[in-house]
């Protein structure tokens, strides 16, 4: 059986997986609006292949209008192979740039059997963009992939991104997302055999006006699988919204399961909203754990009593505390470098945020 | 030379229950090279003397003076408090996600001096002073207090304390929860800071084993928000054997 778009009905704002999302600033893009703009996709050189070939052949299932108009509308996707057996290196980079206009787009990345890799997802530029990540982790592959969205401050971005887990497998994904008007994520994980290991991380920050929205969805049909999700997100100025869903089930045979969603919000200011759903559907008992926590908050006064009592002024401390809350998730990426450009790019926004800039106080 | 001032020094807190005063009216000077022992029972508002000092605002000053040197330091906010000289090891210090010890020692000295230090003599001093206090280099990568046991948590105040080198150290309580060895530690960090000279301290603490590895000049008994006696070492000594019952006793008695 196969999904086209005409399965999916726009959407009018009153359905549960549409609520949150401002319908009105999506262009047409959830309706019937025409791919006529672009999107370039690059890379660097890697040891690793990097093609564009037919999607004939390819089997991927949109979850929604906006997926399933993108799938109908492009003829060719980028795939990315990590060889069978590769044993690290150098990240795959792949950077995608709007060029203005409604555009679509597909990349798929196949991490072929106990090969490693990370691969890093660029988005910069302007317009409106529909694009579909699918990515399948070989048996006993390992595969970090990093995307983020660094966008214009008018660009659109809805996107589905879909993992299969192999046997024994691991998955690390890291969502960074600091630019665009509307960015809607919709990440789902299916396991293709036991033992798979699927870790989510993600990280966001969230300017006045602006709406990122983050859906997760950790389907567990095999044994002894994992899968943790851990979303950080600062919000700042007026009208600032941000939406995180993080949905997991655990079906009947998905014994040995051991699952925990995580998402923290820090509100910088009056006007911002942080919405923060979690849910846990369990088909069996015999799991090896399953646990939530949502929480949204403000600056922790004890925190900054702290710092400020060592010296630090009051605008440092601060973001020290919103460096540092962001870090907590970065630091689990696994690659330093990966890890130092991502808080980079964090502080770049804080900065254009008018939220400061710190002093790394290093004087060689 | 070193001064703090503390006169008639009241302060208030808002309750559920309405504002309630925990500070009565404390006098205290404390001078570069002495070192002061604060003493009293659970709830006499010892911890509350040391986070006023520090500009917890948490705590209402309704009247009464903190100078440092002459310096207002009720005027001053916490960071310029500390700038101004003044360091708290606290009892409970605060976790902190995401931010090694590493990157806050570096970010706390360089507000403190005013200027980053030089890279070479820093590692240098950070590893020194690490070292002198039995902690691992590792401890440089962890985040700030986070999953750090309690003996930890201590050693970490000290280590401040020594690379921020304040003229006056407020100890809140520092010596509890920690067991011999790392009470010596501890002790010993203290001692250090002591020989630099023109150093003041205060001691807040409940018992007096600490007493007997920092010796203090001057002991003070702490009783439902004011100070009710002050004396030499031996006092503590009086204190170790007779407990504070003689003061419940007498307040007791009075009311």
């Amino acid at each position: 059986m196969t999904i086209t778009h005409t399965d999916f009905v726009a959407p009018t704002g009153r359905e549960e997986q549409w609520r949150f999302t401002p319908l009105a600033r999506l262009r047409g893009l959830e309706a019937e609006a025409e791919f006529t703009g672009q999107v370039g996709i690059d890379w660097d050189p890697t040891d690793c292949r990097v093609e564009r070939c037919s999607k004939d052949g390819i089997r991927y299932e949109p979850v929604d209008r906006v997926s399933s108009r993108a799938w109908a509308d492009i003829s060719e996707v980028v795939q990315v192979t990590i060889p069978r057996e590769r044993a690290g290196g150098p990240s795959v980079n792949v950077r995608v740039k709007g060029l203005g206009g409604v555009a679509s787009g597909h990349i798929r990345i196949v991490a072929e059997s106990f090969s490693s890799a990370t691969v890093v997802l660029t988005h910069t530029g302007a317009g409106a963009f529909a694009g579909n990540v699918d990515i399948v982790v070989g048996d006993g592959a390992s595969l970090t992939v990093v995307s983020q969205q660094l966008w214009d401050a008018d660009a659109l971005h809805l996107g589905h991104h879909h993992v299969t887990v192999g046997r024994d497998a691991r998955y690390r994904s890291a969502v960074v997302t600091l630019g665009g008007d509307v960015v809607r994520l919709v990440s789902t994980v299916d396991y293709a055999g036991p033992g798979g290991d699927a870790e989510m991380l993600g990280v966001f920050l969230v300017g006045p006006g602006q709406h990122v929205e983050h859906r997760l969805l950790a389907t567990h049909t095999e044994p002894h699988c994992r899968s943790n999700v851990a979303y950080k997100g600062a919000l700042d100025g007026d009208g600032a919204h941000s939406v995180w869903i993080g949905d997991v089930i655990v079906r009947p045979n998905a014994i040995g399961t051991d699952t925990y969603e995580l998402n923290r919000n820090l509100l910088l200011s009056e006007g911002a909203r942080a919405d923060s759903v979690p849910n846990l559907e369990l088909e069996t008992g015999e799991i090896t754990g399953a646990g939530h926590a949502s929480a949204t908050g403000r600056f922790d006064d004890d925190q900054l009593f702290y710092l400020q009592s060592r010296g630090i002024p009051i605008d440092v401390a601060r973001m020290l505390v919103v460096r540092g809350f962001f870090a907590d998730v970065v630091q689990r990426v696994g690659d330093p470098d990966l890890e130092a450009a991502v808080l980079l790019s964090v502080d770049a926004r804080l900065e254009s945020l008018g939220l400061g800039r710190i002093d790394e106080g290093i004087d060689s | 030379m070193t001064e703090l001032h503390i006169r008639d020094l009241r302060v208030s807190i808002d309750t559920d229950g309405g504002e309630r005063e925990i500070l009565r009216g404390v006098n205290l000077t404390i001078k570069g090279n002495e070192t002061h022992a604060v003493m009293g029972p659970n709830g006499s508002g010892k911890s509350t003397l040391a986070y006023v000092i520090a500009g917890h605002p948490k705590y209402r000053v309704t009247s009464g003076s903190i100078t440092l040197d002459g310096a207002d330091l009720l005027a001053l906010s916490v960071d310029a408090r500390a700038r101004a000289g003044v360091f708290l090891a606290m009892q409970y210090p605060v976790e902190v996600p995401g931010v090694s010890v590493s990157n806050f020692l570096r970010t706390s000295v360089t507000a403190i001096r005013g200027e980053a230090p030089k890279l070479r003599t820093w590692t240098k001093d950070v590893k020194e002073a690490m070292n002198e206090l039995s902690m691992d280099p590792s401890f440089a990568e962890r985040n700030v207090n986070e999953g750090f046991s309690g003996g930890e948590k201590k050693r970490h105040e000290i280590l401040q304390m020594e690379l921020l080198n304040p003229a006056i150290a407020v100890l809140d309580e520092t010596d509890s929860g920690l067991d011999v060895d790392a009470l010596k530690v501890v002790s010993d960090g203290v001692n250090r800071f002591r020989e630099r000279g023109d150093k003041g301290v205060l001691l807040i603490t409940h018992y007096t084993r600490i007493l007997k590895y920092v010796r203090p000049d001057f002991v003070h008994v702490f009783f439902d928000g004011e100070i009710v006696e002050s004396g030499g070492p031996e006092l503590a000594d009086i204190l170790e054997s007779e407990g504070y019952e003689r003061y419940v006793n007498k307040a007791a008695n009075i009311s």
